[in-house]
């Protein structure tokens, strides 16, 4: 009698079980309105971007992933964006110092993470976009990237139902259009929000760092705060960091872009959030590891490397130094961005 | 007591018609014409050759730019000012008659516009209409909106395919490339209820490689970047015309 009670209680919770994880399966892509909230995080600024023209909706962000991770944006369909934006990278390309493109061409540059887009003022390493909607038109037209048109992508669009219906989902107008498509490709990204790795929970009291992490913390604040600027570990200005232009690139960075001299090898501060994942380092991802940045920063640079007034003279950094500033930069890894299911490949794809 | 009644009455009147002078202006359409020429003929694409001041012969197979924020001064001297833009693109007729609803009615002197796209509306995302970027006027290289390609063959010209590519744009210093257009009107238009005059501008294409600076194919055949784009620029500010009477 016992037993019998047991196995009546136990059948029917194992099914149920059985059933929770069948549907939790399923809610894994699932984005509900809460998913697609925005909220400015705890001491981060005002954002540049301002979703109130672009309201993000879970038919708008759905659209948009699948946007993103459709090689249909690519001329011969086979790049996507998440092709070279790893979601385990921070969306960066992990372990690859330069771009890939279509034809298994090769860029000039190393791929940028993204996040925390909304407070960039501009994009890509020379900031030659100013908007954030306008960024993925960079990619889709490179002929060394993705190599195609808008216009073509509309047409190939509007022949795809489900696409038809999505629009439709997500947008009032219903169109296909280019804005349409850069808006909700705009939703997705922009809610690539980095904000609680270990450094923020330090922040807010909720863990604790390591001693070596703390001194890190502390050399770094001193030492590479300045460009480096909390909470978003980049103050979006663009400089030279004295690295020699590469001889085979002949990349001169946001000088390419004005052919001023002042701006020669100046290129973006980027966020180092997430940097323990973004390997290779630096615009054309010379650098393998950390170790190697730092050696780079504590050098002394000629006058004629143009770098910025504030290396120069080189950062006085002891090797203990450079260990105990990687033990602090490993703990701006954010395991729930880089595992948030919002982002992943519902096709599965990558 | 029946003179001051009369008085008031009438000075109530009138300042009722003073305050309606004011308050219903009428509106009515800013209508303009473009018309693309070089120098003195109306422009052809593909099949006519021209010829530069250097006497280097040319053709033309695209001439497209981006015009707006129109204003027009009246012949008091006060201006009023419309947003917008417009792509002006030889190939599609439509797109030469522009025009702008709701313009306030009057008597005009000066047409004012720029040629090019100004920061704000450079800096503001995708966009519909004249700015969207099918329109294939969309720099995703370089910064914000080409304002002017023109593009055409010479056997003068120094690459490969003989080709003249001049894509003209950047809103940013020192390679700023938006030019306000000043155009003194012949004659005042009309704007009103019931009757629009038109404005006829004539852009003359030959003006981009003339004064004030002359443009050697040989030597300058193709602008896609910042490099010579001011150069350019500067001699579109003076391409355009307000046409003659009977054009």
């Amino acid at each position: 009698m016992k037993k019998r009670i047991i196995y009546f209680v136990l059948f029917p919770g194992f099914f149920i079980l059985l059933l929770a994880g069948f549907a939790g399966d399923n809610n894994y892509f699932a984005i509900t309105a809460k998913d697609v909230e925005f909220h400015i995080p705890k001491g981060f600024p005002q954002p540049v971007y301002d979703f109130k023209n672009n309201t993000p909706t879970p038919a708008g962000f759905v659209l948009g992933r699948k946007l993103f991770y459709d090689p249909i944006l690519s001329k011969d369909s086979s790049i996507s964006c998440g092709f070279c934006h790893q979601r385990i990278a921070a969306f960066a390309h992990i372990d690859h110092a330069l771009s890939h493109g279509i034809n298994g061409l090769i860029g000039k540059r190393n791929v940028p993470p993204l996040e925390n887009l909304v407070w960039s003022s501009s994009f890509m390493w020379d900031g030659r976009i100013n908007h954030l909607e306008m960024q993925p038109l960079s990619p889709i037209s490179n002929p060394i990237e993705m190599n195609e048109t808008i216009r073509n992508i509309i047409k190939k669009l509007q022949r795809n139902k489900e696409y038809a219906g999505m629009f439709k989902a997500a947008f009032k107008d219903s169109v296909v259009n280019s804005r349409n498509i850069l808006r909700a490709l705009a939703q997705f990204t922009g809610l690539m929000i980095s904000a609680n790795s270990r450094y923020d929970k330090f922040m807010s009291g909720e863990d604790t760092l390591s001693p070596s992490e703390y001194k890190g913390l502390q050399l770094f604040r001193d030492k590479c705060g300045q460009c480096h600027k909390e909470p978003l570990f980049t103050d979006n200005t663009f400089r030279n960091t004295g690295l020699a232009m590469d001889t085979n690139l002949h990349d001169s960075g946001v000088a390419a872009t004005n052919g001023q001299m002042l701006d020669m090898m100046k290129f973006k501060v980027p966020t180092l959030r997430n940097i323990e994942m973004t390997y290779p380092y630096m615009h054309d991802g010379r650098f393998r590891n950390l170790k190697q940045v730092l050696d780079h920063y504590t050098q002394k640079f000629t006058k004629e490397s143009h770098a910025d007034p504030i290396l120069v003279e080189g950062i006085q950094l002891t090797e203990e130094d450079k260990s105990n500033i990687i033990d602090f930069l490993k703990t701006l890894t954010d395991q729930t961005f880089l595992h948030d299911r919002r982002f992943a490949d519902p096709s599965g794809h990558y | 007591m029946m003179k001051e009644h009369v008085f008031y009455s009438l000075f109530v009147i009138a300042a009722l018609v003073a305050a309606m002078a004011f308050m219903v202006t009428g509106k009515g359409k800013l209508s303009i014409q473009f018309q693309n020429y070089v120098e003195d003929k109306s422009l052809r694409l593909d099949s006519v050759s021209y010829k530069n001041v250097l006497g280097q012969p040319y053709n033309v197979t695209m001439f497209k730019y981006y015009v707006g924020n129109f204003r027009l001064k009246n012949i008091r001297g006060r201006e009023y000012a419309t947003k917008g833009y417009f792509l002006i693109n030889q190939e599609e007729k439509n797109s030469m008659q522009i025009s702008i609803d709701n313009f306030p009615e009057g008597e005009y002197d000066t047409l004012i516009f720029t040629l090019g796209i100004d920061s704000m509306d450079n800096c503001s995302g995708a966009q519909s209409g004249a700015l969207d970027p099918v329109n294939g006027m969309f720099w995703a290289w370089n910064t914000g909106y080409v304002f002017l390609k023109m593009e055409g063959k010479s056997p003068a010209s120094n690459s490969t395919a003989r080709q003249l590519e001049f894509h003209i744009g950047g809103y940013k210093e020192p390679n700023n490339c938006i030019r306000v257009i000043r155009l003194p009107l012949k004659h005042a238009v009309k704007i009103g209820e019931k009757k629009n005059d038109i404005i006829k501008v004539q852009a003359d294409v030959s003006h981009l490689f003339s004064a004030p600076n002359p443009v050697d194919f040989s030597k300058l055949s193709s602008v896609v970047d910042y490099k010579n784009a001011s150069t350019i620029a500067d001699n579109y500010a003076t391409m355009f015309k307000i046409a003659d009477e009977g054009k």
